[in-house]
């Protein structure tokens, strides 16, 4: 790893909407190990922040605790960042999400930290449809502590030092789909191509959009007879579809055979197009998304891309209809009745 | 025995009744009707974890002199549970009164030589009156308040004044009720002699207090205060703090143009989603709080570390309850106190605020926000479930229109464009409390990395010794800082008067200061301090240090409240003199004048006299 970044960047770099710069959406250095695939997550979304043309203060970045939970501080540093405690990260999300609807929110995890302390924070917080990002960065191990299994290593997997893990391991994908998740993909972090677009889709989406990413441990789990180690997930990787984020309705020009090509349009204009789509999957019918991911792990595929999204979802503040008006931008005068309202509550309780 | 004159507004009556019964209501309207007769009193709920079946009791004491805590010794019974009948006739004083459902022949082995009987066929009462078998159960308990009326001499008209109000809306049921208690009179009048030698009389010495519980207050007061994301789990004796809150919301946070919500009100999975909720809620600048006990209180120590460190504001309301553990879910103790003071790992201490009163759970609700955002810190109002859910005599609520909420040190864009670099955890002005920005403030400065690792002045996540022992020791300051910012003591006297001290907080204030009043009597003299917050701060110290004993009344074993003071303030242990009540009933003057005269060695005659 480099210990040096130079701050020089070349005047001609592309800019986006804001008149920003890709520059402007980096972080600190990285202190993970080299070839870690969280870092190529990590500049993944902030391409995808970038495309997006999201202003980076407008966003804010949450986390638990882990290698994955200390990614925030490697992109977006004009973000707020919030690194949590261990498995928590989707309640602190949860209350800074009340607090400001305006902002993006954005929470990294890791399989520790989703599929193990923090389940039952994951699965409450998919439950009330949250509006915000949550990518698992997923190797299948604990990293920080030098490699031992966690709750989504395959059964069957070798570690690093020859043990075999006996125990079933936790599908999140298929479980976000079954707890009723708004948007679920899955993805690779050596398919930048593919992660890209789903990190802005999901981004789009007004409700909880989960990616899983495996993401190989190049330290602890990337060896032989690992099912999450760099070479088996290429070779069973499997698309449901190639996915390209649009950001506002354009004429379709490409032309593809019937019924392998699909729009699904976003409530802000844009649209995801999904093409070459996988036989019998309709990544808006929860059923047939339900389907396609078991049939994959029944053939020891990992099925990536976008499996299921709700275009219709309702998040939490149309559910309990709070204000449109941010909660913490309210002022006295909205939150406190004054003290003729209280002579009334005396009154009433004499 | 007390001589008859002293009986007027001045006994205790208990309710012994099953609980889910309808009960509570019929009982409340005898305690409410005393109180619009301007007398004080005080009722206190002694119920069981259970939803409907097990003895519930509901007691209420009169007291012409003012005297609301509990007091030992029932004068009269209101018996209408089988099921605890043996030790309900047990519990009645001397000369005392039961009343009990004489539908059936009360057997033998109740019969005691030294205790009144009065026998009403309720049961039979209800079905010869009602066909319905819930409201044969419901009237019931109104015919025996009916009976109490004409018994204690309750105006009958301040019972309809009630009745009118509890039914505005839905008036068709006022005749009814009226009826149910107009049997109750009648077959007092045709078969007994009435008024008893104990018996109430108009005074005026109610003023314009209210009368409500400490949950309610608290939910009242976080509306005052402008907290709007609130996230709990429901938890024994917390949750109608929060289900208040929601109600005064409905009230009077919906927004009259859209309809919609003011407030975002999320009932968590657990207590640490609840704690977490808030501190992501008030980490992005909205005032937020959780309500929880013991249990939940424990499992939100880890955040409570990260708030701390971080330096994130947090309001947290414990209404305590009996512990270890599970304990006693539905009985009262101040038993929170250490594990609230220092809460989570590593060196960590927590703001507390103790009040006694409603009126107090109003005023320090908001002014824990105020404190939680001033010093950016959690704060934990320290309640219990004897003020939390007990209706409770108190002056009414009161707020200055001119109040601002005091949001403490936080940067806007303008102020950030003023200077050159940001510095979170930068101590700019030497009190220890540093500035902080809002997520989405400004699109080049102000953003930071919030964090439960060590880091620099600048939010810079480090493992250096001296920057990891600059931020502990500025933290120290930031403490020392809060002593002068939280609540000061309520110091009874102007200067001393005796050698001997009494120290005690929260709901003891009442058996406290009646104990003190009754020592008095006695020409015992002790000085008395209750301690409203914690860090103590210079007053507290004085107080100690300026007298030879301190008696610290609490409501726990381990004398918990004097181990703090020890620890904090270097007190020799040996000063300090534990008074103590822990059987999860509200502490009496009684037994504090025994632990107190038992002290100093003085043969107390009122108590002599009495028992």
């Amino acid at each position: 790893m480099t210990y040096l970044r130079p701050k020089f960047r070349h005047p001609e770099l592309p800019k986006n909407k804001l008149g920003y710069s890709v520059d402007k959406y980096e972080g600190a250095l990285s202190t993970l190990c080299a070839g870690c695939g969280h870092d190529s997550i990590s500049a993944g979304i902030i391409q995808a922040a970038f495309e997006l043309n999201i202003e980076p203060h407008k966003l804010a970045k949450l986390s638990g605790i882990g290698c994955s939970s200390k990614t925030p501080a490697y992109f977006l540093s004009n973000s707020h960042g919030f690194n949590s405690v261990h498995g928590r990260m989707p309640s602190v999300a949860t209350g800074a999400a009340m607090a400001n609807r305006d902002l993006t929110y954005f929470g990294v995890s890791g399989d520790g930290d989703t599929a193990s302390i923090g389940m039952g924070q994951f699965v409450h917080v998919v439950r009330r449809n949250l509006n915000m990002t949550y990518i698992v960065m997923n190797n299948g191990c604990y990293g920080l502590t030098k490699g031992q299994d966690s709750a989504t290593a395959d059964r069957g997997s070798k570690n690093k030092s020859g043990e075999v893990n006996l125990f079933q391991s936790i599908d999140l994908a298929s479980l976000a789909i079954e707890l009723g998740a708004t948007f679920v993909a899955q993805s690779f972090s050596g398919d930048k191509s593919q992660l890209v677009p789903l990190i802005k889709a999901a981004m789009s989406h007004p409700g909880f959009a989960f990616i899983n990413v495996i993401s190989p441990c190049v330290t602890f789990n990337n060896n032989l007879g690992s099912t999450k180690s760099y070479d088996f997930v290429r070779e069973h990787v499997e698309a449901t579809a190639t996915i390209d984020f649009v950001p506002e309705m354009k004429e379709i020009t490409a032309n593809y055979e019937k019924g392998s090509s699909k729009e699904v349009k976003l409530h802000d204009g844009s649209y995801i197009q999904l093409k070459k789509l996988a036989e019998g999957w309709d990544p808006l019918d929860r059923l047939s998304a339900m389907n396609a991911v078991q049939n994959a792990r029944a053939k020891n595929e990992i099925l990536t891309g976008l499996l299921y999204m709700n275009p219709n979802s309702v998040d939490l503040h149309e559910l309990i209809e709070t204000s449109n008006k941010p909660l913490n931008s309210l002022k006295k005068s909205d939150l406190c009745p004054g003290s003729e309202a209280l002579k009334a509550v005396n009154a009433g309780l004499r | 025995m007390a001589g008859k004159k002293d009986k007027v507004n001045d006994f205790v009556v208990r309710f012994a009744n099953v609980n889910g019964t309808g009960s509570a209501s019929a009982n409340f309207l005898f305690t409410k009707a005393i109180f619009r007769m301007g007398i004080p009193v005080t009722p206190k709920n002694i119920f069981p974890s259970n939803i409907q079946g097990l003895p519930t009791w509901y007691e209420v004491r009169v007291s012409e002199k003012g005297y609301l805590g509990r007091r030992e010794g029932i004068d009269l019974l209101v018996a209408v549970n089988p099921q605890s009948m043996m030790n309900d006739v047990k519990s009645v004083r001397t000369g005392g009164y039961f009343l009990y459902d004489s539908s059936k022949k009360l057997h033998a082995e109740y019969i005691r030589e030294d205790i009144n009987y009065i026998g009403i066929p309720l049961m039979q009462m209800c079905n010869e009156a009602y066909s319905d078998a819930r409201q044969r159960q419901l009237f019931k308990n109104i015919i025996y308040v009916g009976a109490l009326a004409a018994l204690l001499d309750i105006e009958f008209s301040v019972l309809e004044g009630l009745l009118a109000d509890q039914f505005k809306g839905k008036e068709k049921l006022i005749p009814m009720n009226v009826k149910a208690l107009q049997m109750g009179v009648d077959y007092i009048h045709k078969n007994f002699k009435y008024p008893l030698e104990i018996r109430l009389e108009r005074r005026d010495l109610i003023g314009d207090a209210i009368m409500i519980d400490g949950n309610s207050a608290c939910g009242l007061g976080a509306v005052y205060a402008g907290a709007t994301v609130v996230a709990w789990y429901p938890i024994t004796p917390s949750t109608s703090v929060v289900e208040a809150f929601g109600n005064y919301a409905d009230e009077f946070r919906v927004d009259k143009e859209t309809g919609k919500n003011n407030v975002a009100i999320i009932q968590a999975e657990d207590e640490l989603a609840a704690i977490g909720m808030v501190i992501g809620a008030n980490w992005n600048g909205a005032r937020s709080f959780t309500a929880t006990s013991g249990p939940g209180l424990s499992l939100m120590n880890e955040f409570l570390g990260l708030a701390y460190f971080a330096e994130v504001p947090a309001v947290l309301v414990d209404v305590q309850r009996s512990g270890p553990s599970t304990g006693m879910p539905t009985r009262t103790q101040q038993s929170d106190v250490l594990e609230a003071a220092y809460a989570s790992h590593g060196d960590t201490k927590h703001v507390l605020l103790f009040p006694s009163t409603p009126k107090e759970c109003f005023d320090m609700m908001a002014d824990s926000f105020d404190f939680a955002e001033l010093l950016q810190t959690p704060v934990i109002l320290m309640t219990d479930l004897d003020l939390g859910m007990n209706d409770h005599i108190s002056q009414p609520f009161a707020w200055d229109d001119k109040r601002e909420y005091n949001r403490g040190k936080v940067l806007n864009a303008a102020d950030l464009e003023k200077i050159e670099k940001f510095g979170r955890y930068l101590d700019v002005d030497g009190d220890g409390i540093t500035y902080r920005t809002y997520p989405g403030t400004h699109p080049t400065k102000g953003s930071f990395f919030t964090r439960g690792t060590s880091r620099d002045e600048y939010a810079t996540y480090t493992e250096d010794s001296d920057a990891y022992h600059r931020n502990m020791d500025r933290l120290i300051k930031k403490w020392n800082t809060a002593k002068e910012i939280v609540s000061p003591p309520q110091v009874y006297q102007e200067k001393n008067n005796s050698k001997n001290g009494i120290l005690f907080f929260g709901t003891s204030q009442y058996a406290a200061e009646e104990a003190m009043d009754l020592l008095k009597e006695e020409k015992v003299i002790v000085d008395a301090i209750r301690i409203r917050a914690f860090p103590f701060n210079k007053t507290v110290e004085d107080f100690i240090n300026s007298h030879d004993k301190i008696f610290v009344i609490e409501q726990n074993r381990d004398a918990q409240m004097k181990s703090l003071l020890m620890i904090e303030l270097g007190i020799n242990p040996e000063k300090l003199i534990s008074v103590l009540n822990y059987d999860g009933l509200p502490i009496t003057a009684e037994n504090i004048i025994k632990q107190i005269t038992g002290n100093l060695n003085h043969k107390f005659k009122i108590l002599d006299a009495k028992n």
